[in-house]
């Protein structure tokens, strides 16, 4: 009873017209479909196992990220901003903030650059995990991703020391970072590095002379050096295809012209390059977080103040009945949620412009200067106001360059945020990708661009 | 006559429950196991009154979740065809275990009880007449589903069973010509003889490992093509079609993933009947150990005839064991590859085997 139906559904368009000739099944990969990670569907049309169009459809998951930016202040924009790369979100604060200082035309400390690097780093080390695990469980070695799911827990919990969350951190903050450093950081950043590298080694082992995966990755999804260049793709991608392009490199920022690191590249252009760069690439970011911590100013705060520290409550009385003598060199005990926010640590992380960094919690409560400061900085109407302009500020995301423009009309809130996502041209070149491959191979090719659903349709 | 009926319905008995048994507790195996290789806990939630054994009553839970979910049909899906795949899956899993011996004899009295569900001469032929029926179930459930999926999946299920079923079937003609029978039991107890007697003594006992070494890689990696797991698993293939069986849900669903457990217990089972030794325990025979040192150990029947049970099911689980550490330790194969593997790889091999098997039997004079 259901036979014509059926025959429609099967062949898609143009089925049952009694032409008998040749067709193509149509299948509709996502955008519920277990590979496809984020939401995305790609319309395909195959004939038996070999896809012979494809079409690539996104937006499933916009959220008007540039529009809301436009509706608050420009701090207001960090935490939407943890949402676009949601496996990496330090690097995607960091970038906005740096576009706004960039703006502002301020500098930010010595040691917030340090911090920024080491971070972005450890971001980069865990989006690469994910991708690579990820794209080996889809390939059906669920053993390798769980390996690289653990070493990742490893590195987020250095995120969550450092941030106090796992992924929606909102750690930077425009002119610095939320916080200074935690109390022995260096040396869990170095177990962590340990137990990552063992993972890699295993990970190694177990996949790249591996003869099976191998001919699922070598020569499959192959762009031309060419075209990944004619659609402006960066990143791990552009590197697989032989051009050493690195944001990092091209335009140095925060503390990459001070490290020692190579710029991976492999020649051929396919997934199997595009993993092994990858692999090469935590390796590269591990180097640069360990020479960067060693070579970070300050290490421990240095404690320039006197006396014990006094509650905060006790703090603000005294202020109020006008003992303010010595008082700004008291420090307050703060609540273990400020943990490195007191003054040495603050004034080292943020740069020294009222403008636009709070003043310190001792500052705000001891006199009336920061008060005033803190109050012009948060009320409605006032905070950040950048001059009239526009600025734009790129660093190397996880999937290449991630850029942020930023436009102001000289208000408290921008006039226009555009992000610009490293996912985004090789989404419009991934039909040249797969089609012409087999349906099999659209599920790695995928994975090896590494989508990010959050990134890709803001 | 009556005992006579008792006595075939207890044999089939034995292998039904050992083999559902078997089926069930893999589930468990599968996720501890594979929870062990990669550092984590597994499965360990399910409890009655606060006894939790490990896991083991997770099958239980899966059982009763199962039994309970909606039994969703398509409303485009072939009524017939939709519902009775499963049943065929499962059905032909089953049975295929019928004549793989798992004892020699056991003498109750003046009563011989052959230790096999079903005594047939032909007992090679019939695992793999099973087993290959078996894929119908797959292929009735990808094309009644009315799903691109599906069918992809039944597709690849069919050309992947050929594929397999043929170096399956080369690869083990090395095993019948060294030990001249097709009759499984023929065939695990010929395993007891001793390898090369005249240079090795009565130290070596001639299983189908050391006799067909080539004999045993290829089948054990065409064995586990058969069972359609990773690395073959391109019929299910999770991550890329979902699998023939995308639209099943509730037990018609848990019955394909009971087939794919059934078909790796028959395939271990297999091996070990006529590569392992079978039921052998070495230097074992009908009425106690005979060390090739000379020393004897008698027994009586009855203890043999467990000792040799037992070493069988400890060869299955053996076997099994390593099937499941290939399945969590290798990515899948493309459709093509295994093709390719199948066609040009595994077929010419085993052929490349019957020749060698061959010439050496004819230049040694006979069987091993």
């Amino acid at each position: 009873m259901a036979e014509p139906v059926r025959r429609d559904f099967m062949l898609g368009e143009g089925a049952g017209t009694g032409s008998g000739g040749q067709q193509n099944l149509h299948v509709g990969v996502g955008p519920a479909h277990p590979a496809m990670h984020g939401i995305i569907r790609i319309q395909t049309e195959i004939d038996g196992e070999f896809i012979r169009k494809a079409d690539v459809e996104i937006g499933y998951l916009h959220r008007a990220f540039e529009k809301d930016c436009e509706v608050g202040g420009y701090n207001n924009a960090i935490p939407y901003t943890d949402r676009l790369n949601y496996v990496s979100p330090l690097i995607n604060n960091f970038a906005y903030a740096a576009a706004v200082e960039k703006l502002l035309g301020i500098e930010v400390t010595e040691r917030c650059k340090f911090i920024r690097t080491v971070m972005s780093e450890i971001s980069r080390v865990c989006d690469h995990l994910t991708c690579v695990g990820a794209s080996a469980m889809e390939l059906g070695a669920f053993t390798v991703f769980l390996y690289m799911i653990k070493a990742r827990e490893y590195l987020w919990e250095l995120v969550e020391d450092v941030t106090g969350a796992r992924l929606t951190i909102s750690y930077g903050r425009v002119g610095g970072v939320k916080a200074d450093l935690p109390d022995g950081f260096a040396a869990k950043m170095t177990t962590a590095f340990k137990e990552t590298r063992e993972v890699l080694d295993e990970v190694h082992r177990l996949l790249t002379g591996n003869r099976i995966f191998m001919d699922r990755m070598v020569g499959v999804g192959v762009l031309s050096r060419e075209e990944t260049i004619g659609y402006a793709i960066t990143g791990p991608l552009l590197r697989a295809a032989g051009v050493g392009y690195d944001v990092r490199r091209a335009q140095p920022h925060w503390a990459y012209d001070r490290v020692q690191w190579e710029v991976p590249t492999q020649k051929d252009g396919d997934n199997y390059s595009r993993y092994l760069v990858r692999m090469a690439e935590m390796e590269q970011s591990m180097r640069i977080a360990e020479q960067a911590l060693a070579m970070m100013p300050g290490g421990a705060i240095n404690v320039d103040f006197e006396g014990r520290p006094i509650d905060p409550a006790a703090y603000v009385d005294q202020g109020k009945q006008g003992k303010t003598e010595g008082l700004l060199l008291v420090p307050i005990t703060l609540s273990p949620n400020l943990q490195g926010q007191n003054r040495a640590a603050w004034n080292q992380v943020n740069a020294h412009d009222k403008r636009v960094v709070l003043p310190p919690k001792e500052t705000t409560y001891g006199s009336i200067e920061g008060l005033m400061n803190h109050f012009m900085l948060i009320m409605e109407g006032y905070g950040i106001r950048p001059p009239l302009g526009e600025a734009y500020f790129a660093t190397e995301g996880a999937n290449g360059e991630l850029g942020f423009y930023v436009v102001s009309d000289g208000t408290d809130r921008p006039y226009r945020v555009r992000c610009r996502p490293p996912c985004l041209p090789p989404l419009a070149a991934l039909h040249r990708m797969i089609e012409g491959e087999q349906i099999a191979d659209l599920i790695p090719t995928f994975g090896s661009v590494n989508m990010i659903g959050g990134e890709l349709d803001r | 006559m009556l005992l006579d009926l008792g006595i075939v319905f207890g044999r089939v008995a034995f292998v039904m429950m050992f083999m559902l048994n078997l089926g069930g507790i893999l589930t468990w195996v599968e996720r501890k196991q594979s929870a062990i290789m990669q550092d984590r806990i597994g499965a360990n939630r399910a409890s009655i009154f606060g006894f939790r054994v490990m896991g083991l009553l997770h099958p239980l839970a899966d059982a009763i979740k199962m039994l309970t979910k909606e039994d969703f049909r398509p409303a485009r899906a072939d009524r017939f065809l939709f519902s009775l795949a499963p049943f065929v899956s499962v059905f032909f899993a089953l049975v295929a275990f019928a004549s793989i011996p798992f004892g020699d004899t056991l003498r109750v009295g003046d009563r011989v009880i052959p230790l096999q569900a079903v005594t047939l001469n032909v007992g090679v032929l019939y695992v793999f007449a099973m087993l290959s029926l078996g894929v119908y179930g797959v292929m009735m459930a990808g094309w009644s589903s009315a799903n691109n999926f599906a069918l992809l999946g039944a597709q690849r299920a069919a050309a992947l069973m050929i594929t397999a079923e043929i170096a399956i079937g080369a690869s083990i003609m090395g095993v019948v010509m060294v030990y001249g029978s097709l009759n499984l039991q023929d065939i695990a107890r010929a395993q007891g003889n001793a390898l090369f007697p005249q240079w090795l003594g009565q130290w070596v006992p001639a299983w189908g490992v050391l006799t067909q070494p080539l004999g045993f890689i290829l089948f054990l990696t065409a064995g586990i093509a058969a069972t359609k797991r990773i690395p073959f698993d391109m019929p299910e293939g999770e991550s890329e079609i979902i699998g023939y069986f995308v639209e099943y849900s509730g037990m018609k669903f848990g019955m394909f993933a009971m087939a794919d457990f059934l078909e790796t217990v028959v395939i271990a089972g297999m091996t070990t009947a006529l590569f392992l030794g079978g039921w052998q325990v070495p230097y074992l025979m009908a009425d106690g150990f005979h060390f090739p040192w000379g020393a004897v150990a008698t027994l009586p029947q009855p203890a043999v005839a467990v000792l040799q049970v037992g070493s069988f099911v400890v060869k299955v689980c053996v076997v099994i064991f390593f099937m499941m550490l290939i399945r969590w330790t290798l990515p899948r194969f493309r459709y093509d590859q295994a093709m390719r593997l199948g066609w040009l790889g595994l077929f010419p091999l085993s052929i490349l085997n019957i020749v060698l098997t061959g010439v050496l039997l004819l230049l040694l004079g006979g069987r091993a």
